[in-house]
């Protein structure tokens, strides 16, 4: 009996009043699920349309759905830390406490919201964009979503059991070693990323193989959307990064449960490894998570400007250069290391050298607008927000640069105002932008409008209130992953601003989620599948897509596809095409992906405790999925010409 | 209607050529594959990387030179070289449409396979009932990350190859079983190369530095 206590004591995160109000919290909410999904008898509509889908437009929702509940709960920690600092000598939070929100809001916003959030738009946009059914390889995506997932849960679980991780998202040894991190949370860190970014890799292999394969005939690589560019840009530097980040974990992982000695302060290990290591993932990353932005913005600014994009060749050069140059640049994150004038020269220069292919982009987007006729819908609006916001985040990023002058900057508030600007006001605003553009895409309606310039104009508003005074409290010596700081410092007004901008910003959220519940009963139906006047593929076919996507594959001949085609249909005299149907080879639905996943839990749990009877189990299954899959042959069906005829004639396109 | 979805799935390459926006999905998964490789190329490189920075701090213990036997590392290479040299005759015999001399250069690989994961567990197990463990220093835990996981790639590599071996026997060779021969054999190759540079980085050098 004692021996249970004690094991539940440590097991379960106990003592904080606020814990208590999550476990309560999640297990009504578990509770109301269930008692839902049974009451309605909805889990076998549960597992068919959506544990077991391998449709990309579905899949693309649930990362969506996923990336907006981490958005939440990242939001939450934000709060909860601009509560602790608003003022000096603050009570609410203790310093433990304190790092472990810091240590998961950073790694849920960069891991399980950016990343799955431009995933859902991989997902949603890609295939319909390039005139594709589906993904290159449907049954591995799915099994990307479910690591994700997974990934996410085992790291969410870290709070109410076990203890968060507490080192920083970027978890700098010797901190988190052993010695000095010995509970099971920075084993819930290393291996809930490593089991999502296995996911994350796989995405981009699949990403890569459609964009480069799977274009409609006659789309030219140099005449595919910007959007699927991006994309594509994206993907290479995911391939390149993460490998680093993967064996950074694992080794992190070797030094915690074997002993080994490659980042402790002993035994000859060297800190530096990983930090060098984390960092060559680490600078590609922001830029993974930036470049589709980049691309939603190209989308959305030529589509509202009724203009074609201005200088695509140089967009796509920008986009090419970005990525390679990037790969060049991660010393800029610790030129404190002390590695030397010449090796610190080098990459503040190629740091500087981004700002270049950044501007070119900047200016593009100007000259598109220029001269056009522009209409401010909402994925209009944040696309403006965004460019003023990124070039305060990209000039202050150039100042970081500065070898010497960083050592002044180096982890202060200016760093943190200025990585927030670039990834709110560039990724956030980004994806929003794209929610916005392809909601109606996604759900066949329209987000409202009126509630959606409130959600703008707080976001925006606060945005600046919040992060402004950061740059300032930065030069005056604020440093960042403080708890606590007494009155003689003089920062109380500035945090006291910025917490007031946190706050703005989260009713902005809040009034976002209103927007949508809102717009499911009253939004602005999409009956026509082209509701902006777009420009690409995806506007071609009904809101929303069907099954299939295309009845019949489109044949490209310009740029701005259907663009071309309304202007050829418009022509007098237009003689409408027969559509020629035939029968759509499409993938079968599969469970294994969501049992490999779960199996990838099952393992990650048994190894964050250090249980191997748990953790050698899920292993054994994960190979048992690979080895069940390899035998399946009979993977894929056809639907055949009479069920797509009668869909298509439903949605009114025969 | 399911007997023309059959008959789609089964009539082979002529199915395939009216098949109007159906890709070529060996192809795809070819290129897929290739895309995988690069990635592990990657994750071998960072960890050859870790390796180099951390092969002189051994922190009082044990060096290469006093721990490597030239005869240990010789004959798994021997080994490892031949077991992707019949992987290529396994191939060869592939395009020639023989399954069974395709089945049995798969099993002479994966025996070759198997013989040099032993001498290789045999290697392990020496170094650490000599004190040589991977908590004795930073180098020997880059020594036996580096070299483990490639040992823990041919260990999956093998049951891999097994797997394909039996889905020959049950359906000779398609074009679905032919793409997996290549893909797995492609991984051995790879893994092959992978180990020249270990015999070199590692061994070798270890030798004479
Ligand atoms: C012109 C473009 C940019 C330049 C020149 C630049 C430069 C820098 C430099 C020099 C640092 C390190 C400062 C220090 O630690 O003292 C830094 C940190 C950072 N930057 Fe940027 N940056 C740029 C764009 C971006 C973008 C687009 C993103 C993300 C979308 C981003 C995200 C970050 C993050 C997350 C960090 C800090 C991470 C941490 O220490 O926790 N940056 N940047
Ligand atoms: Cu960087």
């Amino acid at each position: 009996m004692d021996s249970i206590k004690q094991f539940a004591s440590t097991f379960f995160v106990t003592g904080d009043p606020m814990i208590y109000g999550a476990d309560v919290s999640i297990v009504l909410v578990s509770v109301a699920i269930l008692f839902y999904l049974t009451k309605f008898k909805k889990w076998g509509w549960l597992w068919r349309e959506w544990l077991t889908t391998v449709d990309h437009k579905k899949i693309g929702i649930m990362y969506l759905i996923a990336a907006l509940l981490m958005l939440f709960r990242g939001g939450v920690d934000a709060i909860l830390m601009r509560i602790q600092l608003a003022a000096p000598n603050m009570k609410f939070l203790e310093s433990q406490h304190y790092n472990e929100i810091f240590t998961t809001h950073g790694t849920i916003m960069i891991l399980f919201m950016a990343m799955p959030l431009i995933f859902a738009m991989f997902n949603i946009v890609v295939p319909l964009q390039i005139g594709a059914r589906d993904v290159a390889f449907p049954f591995l995506n799915a099994v990307s979503f479910w690591l994700f997932f997974m990934g996410a849960m085992l790291l969410n679980l870290s709070f109410v059991i076990g203890g968060s991780p507490d080192s920083g998202w970027t978890s700098y040894p010797p901190l988190s070693e052993l010695g000095f991190s010995n509970g099971p949370g920075e084993n819930y860190y290393l291996l809930s990323i490593l089991i999502s970014g296995i996911g994350s890799t796989a995405t981009g292999i699949n990403f890569l193989v459609t964009i480069l394969k799977m274009r409609a005939p006659g789309m030219k690589l140099m005449k595919t959307p910007m959007f699927s560019w991006s994309v594509l840009a994206t993907c290479i530097m995911i391939l390149y990064a993460f490998p680093a980040l993967t064996v950074a974990l694992i080794l992190l992982f070797i030094d915690r449960i074997g002993g080994a000695h490659f980042f402790t302060l002993t035994g000859g290990g060297n800190p530096m490894m990983f930090i060098n290591l984390f960092w060559i993932w680490g600078h590609p990353e922001v830029y993974i998570v930036i470049l589709p932005a980049f691309g939603i913005f190209s989308e959305v600014v030529s589509t509202f400007s009724k203009k074609r994009l201005f200088g695509y060749t140089s967009m796509v050069l920008a986009l090419v250069s970005i990525s390679i140059i990037g790969f060049f640049t991660w010393v800029h994150h610790f030129f404190t290391m002390g590695a030397g004038a010449d090796v610190n020269a080098f990459f503040a220069i190629a740091t500087m050298a981004v700002a270049i292919p950044t501007g070119v982009k900047v200016f593009n987007w100007l000259f598109t607008m220029f001269r056009g006729r522009i209409s401010l819908t909402q994925p209009m609006l944040w696309t403006l927000a965004f460019i003023p916001c990124f070039a305060i985040g990209g000039a202050t990023g150039v100042m970081l640069s500065v070898a010497p002058a960083d050592y002044q900057y180096h982890n202060s508030y200016f760093l943190i105002a200025h990585f927030h600007q670039v990834l709110i006001g560039g990724v956030v605003f980004g994806m929003f932008a794209g929610l916005y553009y392809w909601w109606p895409k996604m759900f066949g309606f329209k987000l409202n409008d009126r509630l959606g310039k409130w959600s703008f104009w707080l976001w925006n508003i606060g945005f600046y209130v919040c992060f402004m005074p950061q740059y300032a409290l930065g030069f005056m010596g604020m440093t960042r992953r403080i708890y606590v700081y007494g009155w003689d410092r003089g920062w109380a007004p500035l945090n006291m601003v910025s917490t007031i901008g946190a706050f703005l910003m989260g009713i902005g959220f809040i009034v976002m989620v209103w927007q949508i519940i809102y717009s499911i009963k009253h939004g602005e139906r999409d009956t026509t599948g082209d509701p902006w006047g777009g420009r690409t593929l995806e506007w071609s076919i009904p809101s929303p897509a069907p099954l299939y996507n295309f009845a019949e594959i489109p044949v490209v001949k310009s740029r701005d596809a259907w663009f071309e085609m309304k202007e050829e249909m418009a022509q007098p005299g237009y003689q409408k095409k027969p559509v020629h149907i035939e029968p759509i080879h499409m993938p079968k639905n599969s469970g294994i992906p969501f049992f490999m996943a779960v199996f990838f839990f099952i393992g990650g749990f048994g190894a964050v405790f250090e249980w191997y009877w748990m953790a050698i189990p899920g292993l054994i299954g994960i190979f048992a999925c690979l080895f069940a899959r390899s035998f399946q042959y009979d993977t894929d069906y056809y639907i055949p010409v009479e069920e797509v005829e009668a869909t298509e004639s439903a949605l009114g396109r025969l | 209607m399911a007997q023309l979805a059959h008959d789609m799935k089964h009539g082979g390459h002529d199915a395939h050529a009216h098949d109007h926006g159906h890709h070529d999905q060996e192809g795809l998964k070819m290129l897929g594959f290739w895309f995988f490789l690069a990635t592990d190329l990657l994750i071998f490189a960072c960890l050859f990387a870790t390796y180099i920075v951390l092969r002189t701090h051994v922190d009082g213990g044990p060096t290469g030179k006093e721990l490597f036997e030239v005869k240990g590392f010789m004959t798994e290479t021997f080994l490892l070289l031949t077991s992707s040299f019949t992987s290529g005759l396994a191939t060869l015999e592939m395009r020639k449409g023989n399954v069974k001399g395709l089945i049995g250069w798969l099993i002479v690989t994966v025996l070759l396979g198997m013989g040099f994961l032993g001498f290789e567990i045999t290697e392990f197990v020496q170094y650490a009932m000599d004190g040589a463990t991977m908590s004795r220093s930073a180098f020997l835990s880059a020594f036996f990350t580096l070299v483990g996981t490639h040992g823990a790639h041919v260990t999956v590599g093998m049951f891999w190859i097994i797997g394909i071996m039996i889905q020959l026997s049950r359906r000779g060779i398609t074009d679905v079983t032919q793409r997996k021969v290549m893909t797995s054999g492609l991984y051995w190759h790879f893994l092959d190369v992978v180990w020249v540079f270990l015999f070199t980085v590692v061994y070798l050098s270890g030798m004479v530095m």
